[in-house]
């Protein structure tokens, strides 16, 4: 047993936990931050999706104890004072979820994708979302959620 | 997926990662995890210790020399893939860097992991024996040639780190993979390396352990075309052959991926 702490979402957390708990679980099972998905927990499908240290990772192959001293983002941690982030906008706005059990994944590997590369043509977004996978193959809308979204945020739009 | 239970622990030098697997009755070095982790949440690895390196800063580094790209064995494959010093003086490893996995698995992800592990579809492989790179270690250096050994079996002794990975600036270079669409891992990569001594061609993915293709390597001393090395077969025995290709698919492919490679820089 370790005590990890870390900053998630802006708030300092500290939690005794097993040096074999992963990320994922640490974040659903102890901290109650359920908007983390576990798909295929095989770091193929992305669903599990964080930021550590502004950069996305898998939590699904990451263990918490790893992550002792980082800054994590959760999907929880976007939008800001009761307003989305412009990729949750964007994704509302060009229907980029069937049934969502994939999206907060998705939103959270396009956040960093649009922070890396900005504008992005959409074969650039579809190769930058190899790791994702959306089993109701609503890829299409997703794309187009993400061009959108990195348009506004580079137009201007305040970026959280 | 639950691991077994192990004891996890953070080195801050070398020396410090040495003695604490010298500590730890069956310890593991962790640097990025992206294949140790999911070999143990199988329940295919039951290390006692994992002895976390990858915040080692003395292990994370690019350095650019006289004819010779140095990479720290803590950089990871994202750090690598958007070098400028890479993309300048070696565009082909940084393109090796860019295609591994995902920008995910890339993040945390590291050049000494993928080498020491040595798996038989990892893409780095192909790049450090395709450039005759030469390992550094704790202990030795180590040339490429006489480091990957079999499948997933290296020259590496027990408590042995990989340090550094040092490449050669080649005068063109192309790396050309068929991923598998699921995993992204090389169903046949093939890196191509033109020195001015000589042709280097090494192929990941098709074989148990990355190898070289002597014949391939003859065929475009001669002549740097894709047409010098479009009859030219390797040898389908021994090659893998599992539901995603046959060891003959694999074979073609090799002939395939070294055309597409030399065509990009002939």
């Amino acid at each position: 047993m370790s005590v990890v702490s870390m900053t998630v979402n802006g708030k300092p957390v500290s939690v005794e936990t097993e040096d074999r708990t992963l990320l994922v679980y640490f974040l659903r099972e102890q901290l109650r931050l359920t908007g983390t998905h576990i798909g295929c927990d095989t770091s193929q499908c992305g669903a599990c999706v964080v930021h550590v240290d502004g950069k996305a990772v898998k939590s699904c192959s990451v263990f918490a104890v790893q992550a002792q001293g980082a800054q994590v983002t959760t999907i929880e941690g976007l939008a800001k004072d009761g307003k989305l982030h412009p990729v949750q906008e964007a994704f509302r706005d060009n229907h980029g979820l069937q049934c969502g059990f994939c999206t907060p994944g998705m939103i959270m590997t396009a956040v960093d994708m649009i922070r890396r590369n900005g504008v992005m043509d959409r074969d650039t977004i579809r190769h930058e979302l190899e790791g994702n996978i959306c089993r109701c193959t609503g890829y299409v809308n997703i794309v187009s959620a993400i061009e959108d979204a990195a348009k506004r945020m580079t137009s201007g739009e305040k970026a959280a | 997926m639950i691991t077994y239970p192990f004891t996890y622990k953070r080195a801050k030098s070398v020396d410090e990662a040495v003695a604490l697997l010298a500590g730890s009755p069956d310890g593991k070095l962790l640097a990025g995890g992206q294949t140790l982790i999911a070999a143990m949440k199988m329940r295919l690895a039951n290390p006692s210790d994992l002895i976390d390196i990858s915040g080692i800063k003395e292990l994370s580094y690019i350095r650019g020399n006289a004819g010779a790209v140095a990479i720290g064995a803590a950089t990871t494959h994202f750090e690598v893939a958007s070098s400028k010093d890479v993309a300048k003086a070696i565009p082909a490893l940084a393109h090796v860097a860019s295609v591994i996995g995902d920008p995910a698995v890339r993040h945390k992800g590291t050049l000494g992991g993928s080498v020491a592990n040595n798996d038989p579809a990892a893409d780095y492989p192909a790049a450090v024996l395709g450039l005759g790179a030469t390992i550094k270690t704790n202990r030795r250096s180590i040339a490429a040639d006489d480091f990957f050994q079999g499948m997933f079996t290296t020259a590496l002794e027990e408590g042995e780190i990989v340090t550094e990975i040092s490449f050669p600036v080649p005068q063109k270079a192309a790396y050309k993979k068929f991923a598998n669409p699921a995993s992204r891992y090389a169903m046949a990569g093939v890196f191509v390396a033109k020195f001015p001594n000589g042709i280097r061609v090494a192929v990941t993915g098709a074989g148990p352990c990355v190898f070289r293709v002597p014949q391939m390597e003859a065929a475009l001393a001669k002549s740097f075309t894709p047409d010098a090395v479009a009859k030219i077969a390797v040898d389908a025995s021994g090659l893998n052959s599992d539901i995603h290709g046959s060891a003959e698919y694999r074979a073609n492919l090799v002939t395939v991926m070294a055309k597409r490679a030399v065509a990009e820089i002939a």
